[in-house]
């Protein structure tokens, strides 16, 4: 295999993996956030237990999420040289200030959060767990502005002496539309995922004590825990109820703004070879023989509905394909494209672009995103069912199937977050950045196929054994139920033992 | 001397050098504070002789480290900010090396957290373990990393793309073999060891002041030992990066801030136990990094091949555009020192030193 094709790999398998953390840190830092608020407020020590188990849960998450991201910090120079030195001047800074505003605020204050129990006085302790939160909050929204650059690269100009793609509108590039409607996509897609774990975690742990309680009525210790717990589920299933329904909304104005500005990943995501009035939305896919793709089970109209064009019309790869062949600009409106082809740079790329094939994967990207809802839809369907089962002071029988649906309601949306980057990154194919550079001339020359080879081999042996540990800790932490706590004090004793300590 | 540089047309930005100042800050910053931890933590299986005691090493930095590795990542990302031609030349030109620090970074970065939730000595210790050797492997790696920015790392421009350099002894190995085992000259190992021993020493004197009892004065007792070794091949390192890779310009500076560094390095030897002492080390890190920045202008630690005094990529030739630059100026100028006031809040919170009686007799972490 060559440099490249391994560092696609790389890419992918590292960015996937990340990825599985991104969303928790995110939501589950924000629930935790509003948990301790509750308990502040109304100073009911179930809030507080539900904290500190919750807490426990997105510590041990962060800890992965942390090291993985280091990695996607370096790797865009150490695989990707040619991408950086091209889009640096743009996508160095929000890279950049995402270390400088969000990392530190996220590392330093939950530092804090961590050890700080009986350091700090309760309304200053919350505050921390708040300003972490927001650190990473504002970490997702640099990071999906420089994402989103990529599949549009608005405010900026080809230099043809330096060779290099410059800023020239900084507030466009804040303000990129495809980053506008990702943000709250992604978000909501990450409170689908926190929401999950509350419901999981409670719905599985409330089936537990039904059990142990074996038809006598709770009471004691019992008693708090299964109130604790209704709670978490309440709270985790109406997160994720929510949630989807953001995400459905948010996906559907994606969809719309990716019909105009890369109109081939729309195509290649719902296997549209040839042009079409009214389109149909198919379920069903796969390769004709010949090269091309045959569809069934077709809803007619409904792509085209969702596509929100004139006449419901979507263009079809092929025409697509042979529109680019021929020197059209994927976004005939991005001044950086239009640059880079007035320098002869698109020339220069046209043989690449030409084995690449122009279009991105199809049968892919289209069962990524067939995928992708059908998760998202079967963990809501879930969320709905726990409040059925739960509601009106009833506790869940337990068995097989609840704890499949306890698993389903957190790791279904986190998966369908994993596919939605495939089609977000593998529909951007054969470009890195989207009508301007193509991924097979990023990639650093220097580097040597054994170089890449070696690392990805090493990385996925490491990421592995840190999925066995990072899981195994989950469900212990899981299993082991929520922690009976003390009301944390400040305090002055020199020799005390530590409230926290590792 | 020759100051014929090879400058683009164009008048050369003295944003460009504001933005070098600006890196070299992070990376003080970074050294600074991560350079205790990395000490503290590569001393978990040595100077904790039991499992209190190592627990002590370990709280004793738990609530800060994350917060100093951010000056690292920031680094970095200021470099790819302002710099993108660096970046992209020296991330992929030392792959090897960089992929190093980043399985040494992943295998510390999980240790103290997921340590701390099993009770097993097995279990401890495989972290313990995992905490020193990626808190050796960093150091060591950016110690010949920065001895090689020192020499100059060789770079030619990609036979495919004009635009681009590439680290490589000759454009005939472009993509052929890494330049890796020709960063361990002499020198270079040199600048490893002694990085890692300044940690270690730096390390000792926050252990001196952050801890209580036996564990602070073995801290003290070894700090001694350390600080002498660092004392020697500290001085042994800088007289060499002097005699032998003197600056472009402002030579005299690059000896002057040898001699103070040797000065403030001394001054923390016969002080240790107090806060001058740690200090003092911080001193040293700062006015060493200023000797090894002060030589990578305006070359960025790069050297031409073909001879030249100045390499085509260079300081004002890397830069991103003025435009990009004051922007992020601005942002930095207004973040940095509320980075700054509130890291400095939370030391002051943990200001207080700790020991084994601090340390709960559950194994498990209590929260």
């Amino acid at each position: 295999m060559t440099a490249e094709t391994l560092a696609r790999w790389q890419f992918g398998i590292t960015t996937v993996y990340h990825f599985f953390f991104v969303p928790i840190t995110i939501a589950l830092s924000l629930l935790v956030a509003v948990l301790q608020t509750l308990w502040v407020r109304t100073g009911n020590e179930r809030y507080l237990r539900l904290t500190k188990l919750f807490g426990k849960l997105f510590l041990i998450n962060f800890a992965m999420g942390v090291v993985t991201g280091i990695v996607q910090e370096f790797q865009f120079g150490m695989n990707w040289s040619e991408y950086s030195r091209f889009v640096g001047d743009i996508f160095g800074a929000p890279l950049a200030l995402e270390a400088l505003i969000s990392f530190f605020l996220e590392s330093v204050f939950l530092g804090m959060w961590i050890f700080g129990w009986d350091k700090l006085p309760k309304k200053v302790h919350l505050a921390t767990i708040w300003l972490g939160s927001i650190g990473t909050l504002i970490s997702s929204i640099f990071i999906l502005i420089a994402n989103s650059w990529m599949q549009n690269p608005v405010g900026a100009v080809y230099n043809p002496t330096t060779g290099r793609a410059e800023m020239s509108d900084f507030g466009a590039v804040l303000t990129n539309p495809v980053a506008l409607v990702t943000w709250p996509h992604v978000i909501f897609g990450a409170f689908m995922t926190a929401g999950g774990i509350l419901l999981g975690v409670a719905g599985w742990s409330l089936a537990k004590a039904n059990k142990q309680l074996n038809g006598a009525e709770p009471d004691g210790q019992i008693a708090k825990d299964i109130d604790a717990h209704r709670f978490a589920l309440k709270l985790g299933a109406w997160t994720l109820i929510v949630a989807t329904c953001g995400s459905f909304f948010t996906g559907d104005i994606q969809g719309k703004i990716m019909v105009e500005l890369q109109p081939i990943k729309m195509a290649a995501t719902e296997a549209v070879s040839t042009t079409v009035q009214n389109a149909p939305f198919a379920v069903l896919a796969w390769p004709d023989g010949s090269g091309g793709v045959s569809t069934a089970i077709e809803v007619p109209g409904v792509l085209g509905l969702l596509a929100g064009t004139e006449n419901g019309e979507v263009k079809g790869f092929n025409e697509l394909m042979a529109a680019y062949q021929n020197g059209e600009l994927v976004d005939p409106n991005n001044q950086l494209a239009q640059g880079a082809k007035d320098a002869g740079l698109l020339q220069q790329y046209s043989s690449q672009l030409a084995a690449a094939g122009y279009v991105p994967d199809i049968l892919t990207t289209f069962y990524s995103f067939r995928i992708m809802i059908g998760l998202g839809f079967l963990a809501l369907i879930v969320a709905i069912i726990a409040l059925v089962k739960t509601g009106k002071g009833k506790l869940p029988k337990g068995g097989k199937g609840w704890t499949l649906a306890m698993v389903i309601a957190p790791l279904f949306p986190l998966f369908a977050g994993s596919f939605g980057w495939l089609v977000t990154e593998i529909g951007r194919q054969p470009w890195i950045v989207n009508g301007v550079l193509p991924t097979a001339s990023a990639v650093s020359p220097g580097v040597t196929a054994l170089e890449v080879g070696l690392s990805l081999v090493l990385y996925t042996v490491i990421y592995g054994v840190g999925a066995v540990v990072e899981v195994g800790l989950f469900l212990k932490t899981i299993k082991s139920g929520l922690p009976v706590v003390e009301e944390p004090q400040v305090s002055t004793d020199e020799d005390a033992p530590l409230s926290f300590a590792y | 001397m020759n100051f014929s540089f090879n400058l683009p047309t164009e008048i050369p930005s003295v944003l460009a050098v504001v933005w070098f100042l600006l890196v070299a800050v992070l990376w003080i910053g970074y050294l600074v504070l991560e350079g205790f931890d990395y000490g503290v933590a590569m001393l978990i299986p040595f100077l904790g002789k039991n499992e209190k005691e190592k627990r002590v090493l370990i709280n004793s930095i738990g609530p800060v480290w994350d917060g100093n590795e951010v000056w690292l990542l920031t680094a970095g990302g200021a470099m790819f900010l302002a710099f993108p031609a660096w970046y992209a030349t020296l991330f992929s030109g030392l792959y090897l090396p960089l992929f190093l620090v980043l399985v040494g970074l992943i295998i510390r970065g999980v240790s103290f957290e997921y340590r701390s939730k099993r009770p097993d000595t097995k279990w401890r210790a495989v972290f313990d373990w995992c905490a020193a050797i990626g808190s050796f492997l960093v150091p060591l790696v950016f110690g010949v990393g920065f001895a090689n920015f020192i020499i100059g790392l060789p770079v030619v421009t990609d036979p495919n793309n004009a635009s681009l350099y590439v680290i490589a002894s000759d454009a005939a190995n472009v993509g052929v073999t890494p330049y890796f085992w020709e960063l361990f000259s002499p020198f270079g190992l040199l600048g490893g060891i002694v990085v890692v021993v300044l940690c270690l020493y730096h390390g000792l004197l926050y252990l001196t002041l952050k801890t209580r009892g036996e564990i602070q004065e073995r801290a003290k007792g070894l700090a001694k030992i350390l600080g002498a070794v660092a004392i020697v091949g500290g001085a042994a390192f800088l007289v060499w990066q002097n005699l032998a890779y003197s600056p472009l310009f402002l030579s005299g500076l690059s000896w002057i801030l040898l001699v103070l560094a040797a000065v403030a390095l001394i001054v923390s030897w016969l002080t240790i136990g107090r806060g001058l002492a740690f200090i003092m080390t911080s001193l040293t890190w700062l006015l060493v990094a200023l000797g090894i920045f002060l030589k990578m202008l305006p070359g960025l630690g790069f050297r031409d091949v073909g001879g030249a005094d100045v390499p085509g990529i260079n300081v004002f030739t890397a830069a991103s555009t003025d435009g990009t630059l004051t922007i992020a100026l601005v942002a930095a100028l207004i973040m940095v020192p509320i980075v700054l006031a509130y890291t400095i809040w939370a030391y002051w919170v943990f200001r207080r030193p700790i020991s084994v009686k601090n340390i709960p007799d559950d194994a498990l972490a209590a929260a």
